[in-house]
């Protein structure tokens, strides 16, 4: 079971919670069972695009440490710890 | 063989492969193309800092015999308002109409033939004034986004991250000294030489080429085919020689006019943007009010820190805010920690990257704050980061722990320095500043192509921009693996259309993740001609062998080149989504001397210890250091955009933004720690962004000692220095 890092803004979504402690292989297994137990979760990591559900460009996420490179098929270790951290970008593109 | 390194390539300094193109002028920048009955485009920019566009009316310049062709956002396929404003204009200098004329001269003319009509509104240049209630409001529909969750509500904060550990306020309590303070910087320039510029053409069959100067070309294809509403595979980007980047080239204005303008009329097309165009045009790094308290014991260990940070985006969302606060605090353990940090929009261009986006504005503010606690503790400023200075297995305070790091590595290697060892001088105002900084470092996409000549030697196809020296350091690390010298792989850095797709040279990711990509495509090279010589030896695969740079059985010995006539052609050729990227630490000792009658700063000293993981061209990670601390002087001292009443840049020259110059700077001492990086076979760290991080505070810290009046405002131009000092 891996440890999920809730951010302070998401808390309100986890009763306070600022940890949790979750089953997934993949990220994408995480966020379902992490939106399964605390409803609106994924709505605040993820967004929709014309290639399916996908973590928002806007979030980096941490797997024990290291920034996740696989997006949703990122591969999950039973004892990993992920942090959800604003993503590092450097300007607006628009 | 390397300075006891046990490599015989990595760590060496060969002659970089481009450098007599370069040195002789015959490598070609974007403004050198040129082809026959070319067009030459030109943007019309908004005079106004805000303003709503009642009526464009283009009829007087489509008269003039010379133009050939006109557009505005209505002929973009899919709007891009940076590229060309829709009805409003959120900035001085955003672009409105693009034409084509058949010479430059005529451009600039037909420009001033256009006639647009504007509503002008009050504007807001100062992120103080933009978050305040009472602001005007640059974008009705923009509401403040909270992870996901809106408002609803109008406002010029465009996001909100928090990170939380702990107990702020117990932390306080427990604190023997706090110290609070609000520190300011200016936007700033990345002030490449080069400026920018894309040619496009554009053939019947729908093929269209673009050649631009780009820290990316893959991320210009898609920005292209993106706002051009075409497929990418239809768009072809040729990336030229680069004049400098800064993380200013990872996005593109020009391009896409570039673009339209040549598939409407059927001819090559170039933009080029004058200097005042991309100080005012382009992104600059944002300017940033920063709120800082920090607690510490009396023994010197930290116990609290809360923070809020409020980060120019310019007229559009998209600081680098998140960087910052990701960055803030990476150097030390901090168990109870608030951040939060807030997007704000003003009337200034987009805000855009610049070396450790995000990380040199938080930086300051942090390492001023610590200064300011080791004076009052009467603690040695380097024997606090030791204190409290993270190690591998330690928690960035906003959450993940650190791989393995050097950090305090880079500390003890400033302590035990001559520049530490001895006394900054007396006699006038002089002081001495220490600052540290972190930078997390990139990995991601990177396709190498390598292929074995005849005779040995090996073309190296790369889709990464060259900047700083990367084609040697990507030539060295295959070298290496292949055995042979870094002179016999001829890199080049190839369009496109001829490469696997290649993320920007931007994020310190290129030596590490192309230089991974280009290890595996030499492995795979290694392999392949085992294979042809297990058969042209007439022995199985695996009794043939790779050692040093010698294929080997037990009858036969030979090297990389006698094999290579043997086995050629061989392609190794690998794309790859890499990862393992090592985050990175610079300490920076600065010297300084105020002139109390001017209240000019001289840099006396410069020394930048940087944990560079593994060197692999030690020249061009000394040359990143150097660079980066210069800039950084730059921030300290002198360059910012000045804006009057109206919101207008006022010095939007170099002549009048002041860059620093060689007059301006010592020779920067570099001091190169190598804690190899474990993500990476020969251990390589990104090197060029943190070096950009300490300088700011550093040098604040300074000029604070030598004065006696802790700064914290940028740049200390002799005005501020004069203030702090009482005498105007």
């Amino acid at each position: 079971m891996a440890i999920v890092a809730i951010p302070s803004l998401m808390r309100d979504l986890t009763q306070g919670k600022a940890e949790v402690v979750i089953q997934g292989s993949t990220l994408r297994e995480l966020v379902e069972n992490i939106e399964a137990q605390f409803p609106g979760v994924k709505d605040r990591l993820c967004h929709e695009d014309a290639n399916g559900v996908r973590i928002s460009p806007y979030i980096g996420v941490y797997v024990d440490g290291a920034l996740v490179e696989k997006g949703m098929r990122s591969p999950i270790g039973d004892s990993s710890e992920v942090h959800f951290l604003p993503a590092i970008s450097g300007g607006s593109e628009s | 063989m390397a300075d006891g390194n046990g490599y015989k390539v990595v760590g060496t300094r060969p002659i970089r492969h481009d450098g007599v193109d370069k040195v002789t002028g015959r490598a070609k920048y974007g403004a050198d193309l040129n082809f026959p009955d070319m067009l030459f485009g030109k943007i019309l920019r908004s005079p106004h800092a805000h303003a709503k566009i009642v009526s464009i009316d283009v009829s007087r310049a489509l008269a003039h015999p010379g133009v050939k062709d006109i557009v505005t956002s209505k002929d973009l396929p899919i709007l891009s308002e940076n590229i060309l404003a829709e009805d409003k204009v959120f900035y001085k200098g955003h672009a409105i109409v693009g034409l084509a004329a058949v010479d430059v001269h005529t451009a600039e003319e037909a420009l001033s033939l256009i006639d647009i009509e504007y509503e002008v509104l009050p504007a807001v240049t100062d992120v103080a004034k933009a978050i305040r209630e009472d602001s005007v409001v640059l974008h009705q529909s923009l509401t403040t986004n909270t992870l996901g969750e809106k408002t609803g509500k109008p406002t010029n904060i465009s996001s909100h991250v928090r990170h939380q550990n702990g107990d702020v306020e117990a932390g306080f309590a427990e604190a023997d000294v706090v110290v609070e303070r609000t520190f300011t910087t200016q936007t700033v320039h990345q002030g490449y030489i080069e400026p920018i510029t894309a040619t496009a053409k554009y053939n019947p069959d729908g093929e269209l080429t673009v050649w631009t100067s780009t820290q990316g070309a893959f991320n210009v294809r898609q920005q292209v085919a993106g706002i051009l509403d075409c497929p990418a595979s239809k768009v072809r980007v040729v990336p030229l020689e680069i004049g400098g980047g800064f993380g200013g080239k990872t996005t593109v204005y020009v391009a896409p006019v570039a673009a339209l303008l040549a598939m409407r009329t059927g001819q090559i097309v170039k933009v080029t943007m004058t200097r005042d165009e991309v100080f005012e045009g382009t992104g600059p790094a944002p300017a940033t009010l920063i709120r800082l308290k920090m607690g510490a014991t009396k023994d010197g260990r930290i116990t609290a820190a809360d923070t809020d940070l409020f980060y120019e985006g310019g007229a559009y969302p998209g600081s680098a805010v998140g960087a910052g606060a990701n960055c803030m605090f990476a150097a030390y353990k901090i168990p109870n920690l608030m951040i939060d940090g807030f997007d704000v929009v003003v009337n200034k261009p987009s805000s855009h990257a610049y070396r450790a986006p995000g990380a040199p504005n938080s930086s300051f503010a942090a390492e001023c704050v610590i200064d300011e606690i080791c004076q009052k503790l009467d603690l040695d400023p380097l024997e606090f980061r030791m204190i409290n200075g993270a190690k591998e297995g330690d928690r960035n305070p906003i959450g993940p722990r650190h791989g393995k790091i050097g950090y305090l590595e880079t500390v003890e290697a400033a302590q035990t320095h001559d520049h530490y060892q001895v006394e900054v001088g007396n006699g006038k105002l002089r002081g001495r500043g220490v600052a540290s900084g972190y930078w997390g470092n990139g990995a991601g996409r990177s396709s190498v192509n390598l292929t074995v000549n005849q005779d040995g030697t090996i073309m190296l196809l790369e889709g990464s921009t060259d900047i700083g020296g990367t084609r040697a350091s990507i030539a060295m690390q295959a070298a290496e693996v292949l055995g042979i010298a870094a002179e016999d792989v001829r890199p080049a850095v190839v369009d496109t259309n001829s490469i696997g797709e290649t993320g920007v040279t931007g994020g310190s990711r290129t030596t590490h993740a192309t230089g991974l990509v280009a290890i595996r495509a030499a492995e795979s090279v290694i392999e392949q001609m085992k294979e042809k010589l297990a058969d042209h030896w007439e022995v199985n695969l695996n009794q043939v062998d790779f050692a040093d740079g010698t294929f080997l059985n037990s009858d036969n010995q030979i090297s990389f080149k006698e094999a290579a006539r043997i086995c050629s052609p061989v392609v190794g050729s690998v794309t790859e989504s890499t990862t393992g990227a090592g985050g990175a630490f610079g300490t920076h000792v600065v010297d300084v001397e105020v002139d109390e009658d001017t209240g000019k700063v001289e840099v006396l000293r410069y020394t930048a210890v940087q944990d560079v993981g593994t060197a692999i061209h030690p020249s061009y990670a000394e040359g990143q250091i150097q660079g980066g601390a210069v800039q950084g002087i730059g921030w300290a001292l002198s360059e910012e955009y000045v804006y009057d009443q109206k919101g207008q840049m006022v010095n939007a020259s170099f002549l009048d933004y002041r860059m620093p110059t060689s007059y301006d700077t010592p020779m920067v001492d570099t001091v190169m720690v190598e804690v190899p990086n474990p993500g990476h076979p020969f251990g390589v760290r990104g090197v060029g962004e943190v070096p950009l991080v300490p300088p700011l505070a550093a040098i604040a810290n300074a000029v604070s000692r030598a004065i006696g009046v802790r700064m914290t405002h940028l740049p200390m131009n002799p005005g501020s220095v004069l203030k702090a000092l009482n005498k105007i």
